[in-house]
């Protein structure tokens, strides 16, 4: 190009300019960094958990270190990767601009939120050095609270900030989209990803509080046995659990809902077809939303609630199901004779149907209480997790980040890197976590550092996959340097998108849009 | 930074309309963040209420032991403070800047006095010997030399009494005091001071936080940073403030008044 362009990224210079940006792209670009540190440290954890459940017995490390490295992994990967991912990347991306905005509505608490996260991350990763946590990420009481070591308090106030960082961003979205639509862009004609993203903040802001009370009650039961959790003081453990829950479960939507937006996008774009049913799956997030806060029980089906809560939550947790269901019947009604392209992000699409099914489906057995007694904290539930939140969350991560990278970047990510890295993620992911389920229904406990000898093979299958999704993310990665360096000019709009963010230059502008849109139509007018 | 534009010599940031577009927005945000507040201690009224439901007596007891004198000057207190946190977001938006900054350290200064109060009962709680759960059962010497535990002290010390001093000491009636029953004496206890402790605390925290953001924009007042044309940090603070005392209004009955 003969003139050098003028975009977000070269409009202002130096490491300073971006640790104080109020552009939401840059935020976004932040999360990325960050997050993805979480995410590889996490996944090393991951290697060595599995590594040492190669061979029963010791195979690398004791017990203790163990049960400490599967806490680092859980709480990591829940609270530092999955629950800020999408959201706080894409949605800090793409948000904004699928609006017509020019920014978020609050840009400041934008970057103070992406500063708790770091506050947060360094507490609570500070307790590796200090005093490791054993507890599983879920803090368990009475064991939390009384039984194992002090690391707990900073462990959970790091995640307590981190909560913050999520309630912020969760705000500032729901403000956004009210407040910021461009004309015409009434809520009926944004695109499906901000559907997704506007749900998902309503959870953040309603149920993370719910986390942030119960974190500070185990600070104060464990700084000074106030009693509320303690069963020697009159008070009761499984408390913590209903109050834990009520949080984690919509968490679980916290994570998959923005998974579900980018699916759409995507099922959208390489379909070259206008979506099926705009207004049910719009809708379906909010259902989702609201229907999750009212199964938490389903975690505590053996914590001795009554049969008649355990009967209730096991029917209102497969309500769930229905606008999930339809969710999905939209995708493939919209890829049903559409000119598909298997694109590297579509790649990505698909695998998230495939393993979110797998995922779903399993969920139903353990929402089934009879079932849920047979498999409950066995493996069966490592893999369906696993399935939900890894197969599901994660392959969405890496299709947006192919999908959007031209966005950000000006630079094509190579599409062959990103479909090698699908075979192996892909494929490691049901080597891995497939034989989970029968290891589960053997019989083997989760959270566990030894196990029979008839559950070797199994494992060892299992330990072998993870070797291939390790594989399979540094693909990925490798495909982001080779793509900065190597990548072709990407062009407005490479792969004929239609939401606004493909109607402006790449890397985008400072402010985005040179003059404001004006919509007339809504989002995906592909036929 | 973002760039400014302005509207009648205030500004509002770059990807806002006007400046009315902003403070809506803001307003919004700032209601937002107030449901998750509220939804925070929500949780704890929830505890709150299931343990009060499960042991009434002792959270009878335990409600008696507070000076309703004192929690009723507290409610009073930060009413009145809200009335001139009120009157302060008033004045600012008629450009009365003299009676604003009154009305805003007046704010202050009940926040402070809230605070000296809870002080004093704190204090005399410790005093006394009912303090949060695990300190209750740390053992300690008594008087004639023997190994105690401050909830054991205390019910040594009530056996003892007549029932005049024990009502007039511990404000509780002889039937009342029957109604514990050994087990709820020694063991539950200390369970209602582990919410009072846990809530008023909490609560005290977010008192100390208003008064901090309320000496902030009144340092704005001072340094006309907000005016009628723009008061959008003084009337969310001046909202946090009014979620503060609501929530108070809700705790004392549920601390003191219970039974
Ligand atoms: C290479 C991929 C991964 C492998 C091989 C792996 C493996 C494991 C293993 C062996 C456990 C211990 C299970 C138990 O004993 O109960 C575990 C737990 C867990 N994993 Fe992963 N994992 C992987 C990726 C992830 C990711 C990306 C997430 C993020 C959502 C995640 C979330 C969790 C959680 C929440 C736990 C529970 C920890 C606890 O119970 O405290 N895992 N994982
Ligand atoms: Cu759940």
């Amino acid at each position: 190009m003969a003139h050098e362009q003028h975009n977000y990224l070269n409009h202002q210079k130096g490491i300073w300019s971006w640790l104080t940006t109020l552009d939401h792209k840059r935020i976004g670009i932040m999360y990325f960094v960050a997050i993805m540190s979480f995410f590889f440290l996490g996944g090393v954890f991951a290697l060595l958990v599995r590594a040492e459940l190669f061979t029963p017995g010791k195979t690398l490390f004791s017990a203790d270190v163990y049960n400490r490295m599967m806490t680092y992994h859980g709480a990591i990967m829940v609270f530092m990767v999955i629950v800020p991912g999408i959201p706080a990347i894409f949605g800090n991306f793409v948000l904004p601009i699928m609006i017509g905005a020019k920014d978020v509505a609050f840009p400041r608490l934008n970057l103070m939120s992406w500063y708790m996260l770091m506050i947060g991350a360094a507490i609570t990763g500070s307790t590796l050095f200090l005093e490791n946590v054993d507890t599983g990420w879920t803090f368990y009481t009475p064991y939390s609270s009384i039984k194992t070591g002090m690391g707990v308090i900073p462990m959970v106030l790091g995640v307590f900030i981190i909560g913050f960082s999520s309630i912020l961003t969760g705000l500032n979205f729901i403000v956004t989209t009210h407040k910021l639509r461009a004309p015409g862009m009434t809520m009926n004609r944004i695109p499906l990803m901000v559907w997704a993203l506007y749900s998902t903040a309503i959870l953040q802001v309603l149920a993370t509080p719910v986390l942030a009370i119960t974190l500070l009650l185990l600070i104060a039961e464990k700084t000074l046995g106030v009693g509320i959790f303690d069963p020697q003081l009159g008070g009761d453990p499984v408390l913590f659990q209903h109050f834990f829950w009520f949080y984690s479960h919509p968490a679980v939507y916290i994570m998959i809902l923005p998974a579900m937006g980018v699916i759409s996008e995507l099922v959208a774009t390489y379909s070259r077809k206008i979506i099926f049913g705009y207004t049910a799956i719009a809708y379906s997030s909010l259902a989702i939303a609201g229907v999750s806060f009212l199964v938490w029980g389903h975690h505590m089906f053996v914590s001795g609630q009554s049969e008649f809560a355990g009967v209730l939550f096991s029917f209102i947790t497969m309500l769930v199901g229905v606008p999930t269901a339809i969710k999905l019947f939209n995708w493939i009604a919209t890829m049903y004779k559409g000119s598909i392209r298997l694109d590297a992000p579509m790649l990505f699409a698909i695998g998230f149907m495939f393993l979110f099914t797998i995922g779903g489906l399993t969920g139903v057995y353990l929402a089934s209480t009879g079932m849920d007694i047979h498999f409950h904290d066995t493996y069966f539930v490592v893999a369906h997790f696993h399935y939900v939140m890894v197969g599901g969350t994660l392959m969405a991560l890496m299709g947006a980040l192919i999908y959007w990278f031209p966005k950000v970047t000006g630079k094509i990510y190579s599409d062959l890197l990103g479909r090698i890295s699908w075979v192996f993620i892909f494929s490691g992911f049901n080597v891995t976590f497939f034989p989970q389920f029968i290891l589960g229904n053997m019989g083997m406990p989760r959270r566990y550092y030894d196990y029979l000898p008839t559950f070797t093979e199994l494992n060892q299958m299992s330990t072998f996959g993870s070797w291939l999704i390790g594989t399979g993310f540094l693909v990925g990665l490798f495909g982001v340097f080779y793509a900065l360096l190597k990548g072709k000019e990407a062009g407005n709009n490479p792969f004929g998108g239609k939401t606004l963010e493909w109607t402006i230059p790449s890397p985008p502008p400072h402010e985005n849009f040179e003059k404001t849109p004006v919509l007339t139509g809504g989002p995906y007018e592909y036929r | 930074m973002s760039t400014a534009n302005h509207t009648g010599g205030f500004h509002h940031a770059h990807h806002f309309d006007s400046a009315e577009h902003q403070y809506e927005s803001s307003k919004q945000g700032i209601w937002l963040f107030l449901v998750t507040e509220i939804l925070m201690f929500g949780g704890l009224f929830v505890g709150y209420s299931i343990y009060h439901s499960l042991y009434p007596q002792v959270f009878h007891a335990g409600s008696k032991q507070l000076s309703v004198v004192l929690g009723a000057l507290n409610t009073v207190v930060l009413l009145f403070s809200s009335f001139t946190m009120a009157l302060g977001i008033n004045y600012v938006q008629r450009g009365l800047k003299n009676k604003a900054i009154i009305a805003l350290a007046v704010t202050i200064a009940c926040a402070a006095i809230f605070m000296v109060v809870k002080f004093f009962e704190y204090t005399h709680k410790f005093h006394v010997g009912t303090v949060p759960g695990k300190y209750a059962y740390t053992e300690e010497l008594s008087a004639s030399g023997e190994k105690v535990t401050k909830v054991g002290a205390l019910l040594a010390e009530a056996n003892k009494l007549s029932v005049a001093e024990r009502e007039h000491k511990l404000h509780l009636d002889e039937t009342e005091y029957e109604h514990l029953t050994l087990l709820e004496r020694t063991k539950n206890w200390p369970l209602f001071f582990g919410f009072y402790f846990v809530m008023s605390g909490i609560h005290g925290l977010h008192v100390l936080a208003g008064a901090f953001l309320i000496f902030w924009v009144l340092l704005k007042v001072i340094k006309n940073q907000v005016g009628p044309e723009y008061y959008t940090p003084v009337e969310g603070v001046g909202l946090f403030w009014h979620v503060v005392d609501l929530i108070w209004i809700y705790l004392f009955p549920l601390l003191y008044l219970v039974g």
